[in-house]
């Protein structure tokens, strides 16, 4: 595609007559703005953050939390691949070992013993969110983080926990649960 | 107390002295930078004693131009080429033995003609004016003028002349 | 009160000169030419946000006086306690040296553009006398060169920033900085020539005296006598002042001509490597500038301290005239600072081909075909 580039007329190269229209906007603007109050602000979002909060879009990233399912159990089952696909590798996982205690929900071999992530070493870029096999850590609309501290910004498993919320999913261990009920020999304990 | 011009005078020539000696013999740091900032303090304090000659109009223009367009340029070239600090040489006898005697043979010259000349020995009475600078650049030194700035123009084309692309 | 007059008396002539000249110059910089940076900060911020649709600083407010009735939040709402906030903020940031800049130069750099833009200050007639005082800190009679010489001595500092810290950007933003300064140098010394031509003076005071009597260079109509002759020269006059202010911003460094700092493409030009302090000392360090490019303006174009109305226009012999003149020439440079926040974001930014041939290929020539046509004209008129 050819653009066509004119050459410049004598008033366009003297550049007087781009200062004449620069000043012509940059006043209109600064009348609206001062004089009858059409900011932005006003505007677009009706009055300005802190007193007025903006409506968060669906499928915003925010910050990234646990979230337990409909019975009140974690659905993390520590198998750390968030960690591992966390690009400035804020994620950190302490997995249990051989012989720590077992999942606090049925059907789930574990979960793990210690759950961090550093919230200034986040990049809210969701990958974390899409490699979980369980549907366990989802970013929400949480986008003001603040802290005295950097230890205070480092939030441990009770934390994203507490403010991921509920989110029952697809329950995929229920269903499982269901299928090896219906067969004839199945090696797990169904209490 | 000796009078405050007097001060300033040995606080200028220290400096002038000082920074000069630096810019060629740093023991602390040999990159051609600090080089270069010691040389424009040299043209600063140089043009202090020029100010105390009662010649303000060359104390502002050594300022403006020396110390102001053309250890830039000199500072551009530097850090654009990016030059850095020469290795040590070997000591070699014969030629720092020629060396030190050529410094001492000029250094013998100059004292030689310090003690003889006759020093007026008074304080400059004349206020450098500019204007009377400018009638004697353009009456009575007008031909060497004219020679300095031909010689200006053919150093600046031979420059472009250098540094000209091949034209294919 | 009777005692410090007798005892002030007593004193030499010279001691007395000195101690005024130390009060005087203590008196500048602190009462005068910091807080007027810091408020053009300040001033920056609100019309700026002006002129793009939103509010600037508004919300800074001190405990007790924010609490005054109705002055209290309209102070707030003008945002002028903000400065005091960005002061305190400044100096309890954390001040980091990277490893791997040159620390000597990364620490002189800020100063060395900082001393420049006040020591300028030093020749810039504020006002005409105060009582018996002159209100000009040195009456040089080489001002103008000491001017362009101190400003020249400006651009080490950018040069040395960006050498100092040592990475790609600030080095490109300051060897970028350096040949736009050391090229508009040139254009702004050669603009300014017919002016000293037509006053036959180097000295400012003198300069706004001649100005005061025989019209403002800029508009020769503000005179209390017209002359035929400054009629004729004011083309010239039109352009040497249009060379010097386009000049000026690109001296300072300011859009259109702010490529050396450049966000979009430098991220912060030789400013990234600082914090806190040191990038506070930058930033006052242009301000400063802008302050000291806008007095120039005013004292070279736009005749100083003096109105042609009023009896202003002669020296002041008292105090509520020394006083008058003063807020004058405030009033002035605050004009100017306006235009300088204001071109900020009326115009795109220039291309650095285009700014180096705008400084070279036509200010330079036009600069110098001014100079001989006043010098024409001058013979004609004479």
């Amino acid at each position: 595609m050819i653009v066509d580039r004119k050459p410049l007329s004598f008033w366009e190269r003297m550049y007087l007559p781009s200062i004449w229209g620069g000043l012509k906007i940059t006043s209109k603007h600064f009348y609206n703005t001062v004089f009858k109050g059409q900011t932005g602000g006003n505007t677009l979002s009706k009055g300005y953050y802190p007193e007025t909060k903006w409506d968060v879009a669906e499928g915003y990233r925010g910050a990234p939390y646990l979230v337990k399912d409909q019975d009140g159990a974690t659905k993390c089952v520590s198998c750390q691949l968030c960690e591992f696909v966390c690009p400035p590798k804020a994620i950190k996982i302490t997995p249990p070992g051989a012989d720590s205690q077992s999942a606090d929900r049925k059907n789930a071999e574990k979960m793990p013993r210690e759950f961090e992530i550093n919230m200034l070493r986040c990049i809210f870029c969701g990958f974390c969110q899409e490699v979980c096999p369980e549907e366990a850590i989802f970013l929400q609309k949480d986008y003001s983080l603040t802290g005295l501290a950097r230890g205070e910004m480092i939030f441990n498993k009770e934390k994203l926990l507490s403010l991921g919320g509920t989110s029952g999913g697809i329950q995929k261990w229920k269903h499982k649960l269901e299928e090896a009920k219906e067969q004839e020999v199945f090696p797990v304990e169904t209490k | 107390m000796p009078p405050i011009s007097d001060i300033f005078f040995y606080l200028f020539a220290a400096m002038t002295l000082f920074c000069g000696l630096m810019v060629v013999a740093n023991p602390l740091s040999r990159n051609p930078v600090t080089s270069a900032i010691f040389l424009v303090l040299t043209i600063v304090s140089m043009s202090g004693l020029f100010v105390l000659l009662h010649a303000f109009f060359l104390a502002a223009v050594q300022i403006l131009v020396y110390a102001g367009a053309v250890m830039v340029l000199f500072l551009f070239v530097i850090m654009l080429l990016d030059i850095k600090e020469e290795e040590r040489r070997k000591f070699k006898v014969i030629s720092s033995g020629i060396g030190a005697l050529a410094v001492f043979g000029t250094a013998a010259i100059f004292l030689k003609s310090i003690g003889t000349t006759q020093w007026k020995g008074a304080t400059p009475t004349i206020e450098g004016s500019t204007v009377a600078l400018g009638k004697l650049l353009f009456d009575k030194f007008l031909l060497p003028f004219e020679i300095v700035s031909v010689l200006l123009l053919v150093a600046m084309i031979g420059v472009i002349l250098l540094s000209r692309k091949e034209l294919k | 009160m009777d005692s410090l007059l007798q005892h002030w008396n007593s004193l030499a002539p010279l001691t007395q000169s000195v101690v005024f000249s130390t009060l005087k110059v203590l008196g500048v910089l602190f009462l005068a030419l910091l807080p007027m940076v810091a408020y053009s900060v300040l001033a920056e911020r609100k019309i700026s946000a002006f002129i793009q649709d939103r509010q600037g600083p508004n919300r800074a407010s001190l405990p007790l006086l924010g609490s005054i009735p109705i002055l209290g939040p309209l102070l707030t709402k003008l945002g002028i306690w903000q400065p005091l906030a960005d002061g305190v903020k400044s100096i309890l940031k954390e001040d980091f040296t990277p490893s791997y800049v040159r620390k000597a130069y990364f620490w002189l750099a800020p100063a060395i553009t900082l001393i420049p833009a006040f020591m300028t200050v030093g020749v810039i007639p504020f006002g005409s006398t105060l009582g018996s005082q002159k209100m000009v800190i040195a009456d040089l009679n080489v001002g103008i060169l000491y001017t362009f010489g101190i400003v020249s001595l400006g651009v080490y500092g950018i040069v040395l920033a960006g050498y100092a810290s040592n990475s790609k950007y600030p080095f490109l933003g300051g060897i970028r900085s350096t040949a736009q300064m050391i090229s508009y140098e040139l254009a702004m010394g050669m603009s300014v020539i017919p002016v000293f031509m037509i006053i036959g003076k180097l000295n400012l005071s003198d300069i706004i005296t001649h100005q005061a009597q025989h019209g403002w260079m800029a508009l020769p109509f503000m005179a209390t006598q017209q002359t035929f002759a400054s009629y004729l020269l004011w083309p010239c006059m039109i352009v040497s002042f249009g060379i010097f202010l386009v000049s000026a911003f690109a001296e300072t460094n300011r859009l259109p001509f702010d490529l050396p700092e450049s966000e979009t493409e430098l991220v912060a030009g030789y400013n990234t490597e600082y914090s806190s302090m040191k990038f506070a000392l930058f930033f006052m360090g242009e301000y400063a500038s802008m302050i000291t490019a806008s007095c120039m303006m005013v004292v070279l174009f736009f005749g100083g301290w003096s109105l042609p109305f009023f009896g202003l226009d002669q020296p002041a012999t008292s105090i509520i005239g020394g006083l008058a003149h003063i807020a004058i020439f405030v009033a002035k440079i605050l004009f100017f600072m306006v235009v300088f926040i204001w071109v900020r974001w009326m115009l795109p930014r220039f291309r650095y081909d285009q700014l180096m041939d705008l400084g070279w290929r036509r200010f330079i020539p036009v600069a110098l075909a001014n100079i001989l046509v006043t010098a024409v004209v001058m013979y004609f008129v004479r």
